[in-house]
């Protein structure tokens, strides 16, 4: 694949994007646009037509039971579905502007700008500084030795990490406890400087007072990026995010802020949902 | 119904069906001790007939020596007419063509196993998979065959091409073929190895935009690094017992040498020189084959066992 | 992507980072293609050298039984082959005629005579094979034949030309590979005597190492408390599947031969030793079969009072049984390939009979590729060849038969 795209479709798809991207800094305007979305393994239909907005500096929950397709939508947003092998999807996903599954999109670019924490904390068994400073190695970002420093204490820093483990930088990042390891995961993913971070259930794992953290930390790393969290947890939806999108049998059903969906959704499903009697 | 509601649910006494059953319980369990006696019986037939050995040959010359001609003189007042049995030429040539051997197998098999767990399509898997387990079917003979008729007059010819002498039983061409043989020995091990690497540590890798390279050497290997070694052990403790191809390929003269180039005997090739054909039974000569057989035995128990220790070891930390 | 606004120094490292998985990716494809190539020549080598074998020339060769020779059916022979060519008179030249024709002639008269009286005209017409090096003449093309000139004299070269003109060639089958037993001469050494030493010591293997490892694979998976005595004799399977075969061959030199007595060369201890080989295989592969049986199954067997033997005599093996033969498939397969341990066992000696009996002295198919590549003979490299390709086409009927067990097996649960 070729590193540098081809000019002229980068325009092309720019022009789709003027309506909604003329103030692209501005909170809530989009980030990532999905358009008609259908997902199958195999020949088995996992999503149906799903088009969702997602705001910029934004925490936006993806919420449903299990099964629903929401980790699936999820991973469609950094073509992490590439990796399974008879998963197909159609539609468009716009990121700025750009179709992430056009044909002459590099991935690896892709998801050096959409960023991912997954559902059981999956730290490299290496050091926690070369845990951070991988991304950063990988696609060399810093240009000198004191860089990396400074890029892999300011990551673990916001990860609200740093005071931890600052004694233990160069021990197993396998010995960190379970809401450690989650935060280093985070670390890591920050350490990139992505545009939106993902995340899979970033919680399911965690004891409630590690969680309580995560979410914490979820709060304060939507001043600089761009969040999606899929949650089997309401609760957690209802306290971190400012938009919600639900999901029910391959379908988006409802999706708008929190608080309306919450007090007033629209869809009787979305209803049962909430109040306990599906899911 | 009445009739089972009366009956004790205390063990009744001797019935046929017990003693039946007691008697063919015997019997699994006898079979079950049929391997742990026949690896007593291996260890115990070796080392009874290597001390006998060692009454005649004292183990510091058997270890240290470094002179190996077992054929007793024909005329007594020769040199070294009581045979000389240094172990060290003949350990030195089975490490060299073994040395060579693994050099192939582990890049080659370790190259496959990742393309095949990592790059190839399902399809292509299908069709090749059958062919490199082919390589693992064909006995050695045949190896060895190929190595002795085959491969070691090319590589004698593409010697003298250069102006390069090359033996016609160079340690070069028995350990070439004999890496090929483990290839996919090694392949498959690693092949097992690399898939049982949680699938979360390759998801985390892509998701900071590794390539499918990085993700592999810097993240997949490094973790399966234990397996591999386990599995390159292994295929080195195979290789080290392996015997038609250094039958057939390699020399029989024990020369201490590094030199690839060079014709070197091996363990294996000495053993089956000294047992095949008839001898004495009790001749220091035919002794020394035990001897070497115990040290062959001990070399490849060990590799097995630190191998198993770090598989399990490796088990124990994805579990 | 966008990578028009990330730095330049990330984009070139971009650009190389993709030409670096390229050549990654190449990498395997090579060793892949290095492997596959050398089996392709492997095979490719020893079909070329043994396929030649399926077809020989013989020659329709005229005896003259005559009464005054009596039974010395070598000088019937080699009076009639001389008397084919009158200028023949010195003892070197007849010498260098005699070694055209396989001195097994001899033997094919007399078997003949046997069997059937002599004409009246006291002429018999035998097809007799010729010697391996006149023989391999014949079959050359014409125009190639200047590379015999080593091997054969341009007087003998001559003589052959001279009988192929007269129309006493014929082309055939050559049966006597497939029918005969070993024998010096190559033109008329056969596989059958390796081949059924080899199904005997199989039988044997197959009668000791089945029914053992089956029955040890049952006592660890179902009998076996989990202890200190359960690790230990795991351990020992273990360590007995990774003993290198000939230290096997120790063993069966030492115990079977030298403490039981056990006759040597024979089919029986040679099977024996393969077996104990073949044990760890079968019980490996038996315990994994007989863990594949949903354990549902032998539930309910036990909650119906089933004793834990009836369970697994009556639900257990016969659910498990296409694992175990599979295993055991190729198990024996191993087995069959297996040198090395017979040499040990003097399974190694020349055997010019077929054997007859587990303790008649005999061979095995792989030993008999391995002595024949060892004879110095031209004539035994097509041999060799030709034995490695009934040895190949043997593995692979018994690999093909496990690969489609267990194919059935898969689809079942």
């Amino acid at each position: 694949m070729h590193p540098i795209p081809v000019t002229t479709t980068a325009t092309a798809t720019s022009e789709i994007s003027s309506e909604q991207g003329e103030d692209c800094v501005e909170a809530g305007s989009s980030v990532i646009s999905a358009r008609n979305i259908d997902v199958f393994y195999g020949e088995k239909p996992a999503l149906t037509n799903v088009n969702v907005e997602i705001p910029r500096h934004q925490v936006t929950a993806m919420i449903g039971p299990s099964g629903c397709g929401k980790s699936t939508f999820l991973r469609c947003l950094n073509r992490m579905n590439d990796l399974i092998e008879n998963c197909r999807v159609k539609g468009n996903i716009f990121l700025d502007g750009e179709d992430i599954y056009a044909p002459e999109v590099d991935v690896v670019t892709l998801r050096m700008r959409v960023g991912m924490v997954f559902q059981k904390p999956n730290p490299f068994p290496k050091s926690v500084y070369d845990n951070v400073a991988y991304g950063p190695r990988i696609h060399g970002i810093a240009s000198s030795r004191a860089d990396l420093d400074e890029i892999v204490f300011n990551s673990l820093d916001r990860a609200g990490l740093l005071d931890e483990v600052r004694d233990r930088m160069h021990e197993s990042a396998t010995g960190l406890s379970g809401g450690q390891q989650q935060r280093l995961c985070i670390a890591r993913a920050i350490a990139i400087a992505p545009e939106v971070i993902l995340m899979d259930e970033p919680c399911s794992a965690l004891d409630p007072i590690a969680s309580a953290r995560v979410e914490d930390l979820i709060d304060e790393l939507r001043q600089k990026y761009s969040i999606v969290v899929v949650t089997h947890s309401m609760q957690q939806a209802a306290r971190i995010s400012q938009k919600t999108a639900f999901f029910h049998l391959g379908e988006l059903v409802e999706e708008g802020d929190t608080e309306r969906i919450f007090t007033t959704p629209k869809d009787s499903r979305t209803q049962a949902y909430i109040t306990g009697r599906i899911g | 119904m009445n009739m089972q509601a009366t009956m004790s649910l205390r063990r009744g006494g001797v019935s046929l069906r017990r003693v039946i059953e007691g008697t063919l319980k015997a019997f699994f369990f006898l079979s079950a001790s049929v391997c742990v006696l026949a690896t007593f019986g291996i260890f115990f037939s070796i080392i009874f007939e290597a001390l006998r050995f060692f009454q005649q040959v004292s183990p510091v010359a058997f270890f240290f020596g470094l002179e190996w001609s077992p054929q007793t003189a024909i005329r007594t007042d020769q040199v070294g007419q009581s045979g000389s049995f240094g172990l060290v030429p003949v350990l030195a040539g089975t490490l060299l063509i073994t040395s060579i051997a693994i050099a192939i197998a582990a890049p080659i098999g370790l190259l496959i196993a990742i393309y095949m767990s990592e790059y190839a399509a399902p399809k292509t898997r299908n069709l090749t998979k059958p062919l490199i387990e082919m390589l693992a079917g064909i006995p050695t003979v045949v190896y060895g065959f190929f190595a002795a008729l085959t491969l070691a007059p090319i590589v004698r010819d593409v010697g003298r091409y250069f102006e390069f002498e090359i033996a016609s039983e160079s340690a070069l061409a028995a350990g070439l073929v004999m890496g090929v043989m483990i290839i996919p020995f090694v392949s498959s091990l690693c092949d097992d190895v690399i898939r049982a690497v949680p699938l979360s540590l390759r998801e985390g890798s892509y998701g900071l935009g590794a390539t499918q390279s990085e993700t592999i050497t810097l993240t997949l290997l490094p973790a399966a690094l234990p397996g591999i070694a386990s599995a390159l052990l292994l295929a080195l403790s195979r290789a080290i017992g392996e015997t038609m191809i250094v039958v057939m390929a390699a020399g029989l003269a024990a020369n201490l040498t590094l030199n690839p180039f060079d014709a070197v005997t091996t363990v294996t090739v000495q053993i089956v020189s000294l047992l095949v054909g008839d001898h004495e039974f009790d001749s220091t000569k035919t002794l020394s084959a035990f001897a070497l057989a115990l040290t062959l035995f001990m070399i490849t128990l060990l590799l097995n066992v630190v191998a198993l220790r770090i598989v399990h070891k490796y088990r124990q930390r994805y579990e | 992507m966008n990578s028009a606004v990330l730095p330049q120094r990330i984009r070139t490292r971009l650009r190389r980072r993709h030409a670096a998985e390229k050549r990654f990716r190449c990498y395997g494809v090579v060793a892949l293609c290095f492997a596959l190539a050398f089996l392709f020549v492997l095979l490719a080598t020893i079909i070329i050298n043994g396929a030649g074998v399926l077809i020989h020339k013989r020659m329709l060769f005229e005896v003259v039984v005559s009464e005054h020779h009596g039974d010395r059916y070598g000088a019937m022979i080699k009076d009639s082959w001389k008397a084919q060519f009158p200028e023949v008179t010195e003892r070197r030249q007849r010498r260098a005629l005699y070694g055209l024709i396989s001195r097994d002639a001899e033997f094919l008269l007399r078997e003949r005579l046997a069997d059937v009286p002599v004409p009246d005209n006291g002429i018999v017409v035998l097809s007799v094979p010729f010697s391996s090096d006149a023989g391999e003449f014949l079959e050359t093309d014409p125009d190639k034949r200047d590379s015999f000139s080593k091997r054969l004299s341009t007087e003998q070269r001559g003589w052959l030309e001279r009988i192929e003109a007269g129309g006493k060639v014929e082309t055939v089958f050559n049966s006597d590979f497939f029918l005969n037993a070993d024998s010096r001469e190559p033109e008329v050494a056969g596989i059958l005597g390796a081949l059924i030493g080899s199904m005997l010591t199989m039988c044997v293997t197959f009668l000791f190492s089945f029914p053992v490892g089956v029955m040890a694979a049952v006592y660890l998976e179902e009998f076996a408390a989990k202890g200190r005595l359960f690790r230990f004799i795991e351990v020992n399977i273990n360590n007995l599947a990774a003993v290198p075969s000939i230290v096997f061959g120790l063993l069966g030199l030492a115990v079977f031969i030298g403490l039981f007595g056990v006759p040597r060369s024979t089919p029986l201890v040679g099977g024996l030793v393969l077996g104990l080989m073949t044990l760890p295989t079968i019980i490996i592969a038996t315990r994994a079969a007989l863990q594949a049986v949903p354990s549902s199954l032998r539930y309910a067997a036990l909650a119906l009072g089933a004793t834990p033997m009836q369970a697994v005599l009556h639900q257990g093996l016969p659910s498990a049984m296409p694992g175990i033969f599979t295993g055991a498939i190729i198990g024996m397969a191993q087995a069959l390939g297996e040198t090395a341990p017979l040499l040990m066992i003097g399974m190694v000696a020349f055997v010019a009979d077929i054997p007859d009996g587990f303790t008649s002295a005999s061979t095995a198919l792989p030993v008999q590729v391995f002595l024949w590549a060892d004879s110095p003979e031209r004539g035994f490299v097509e041999k060799t060849s030709a034995a490695i390709l009934v040895l190949l086409a043997f593995l692979a009927v018994m690999n093909s038969a496990a690969i489609y067990l267990r194919k059935k097996f898969e689809l079942k649960w």
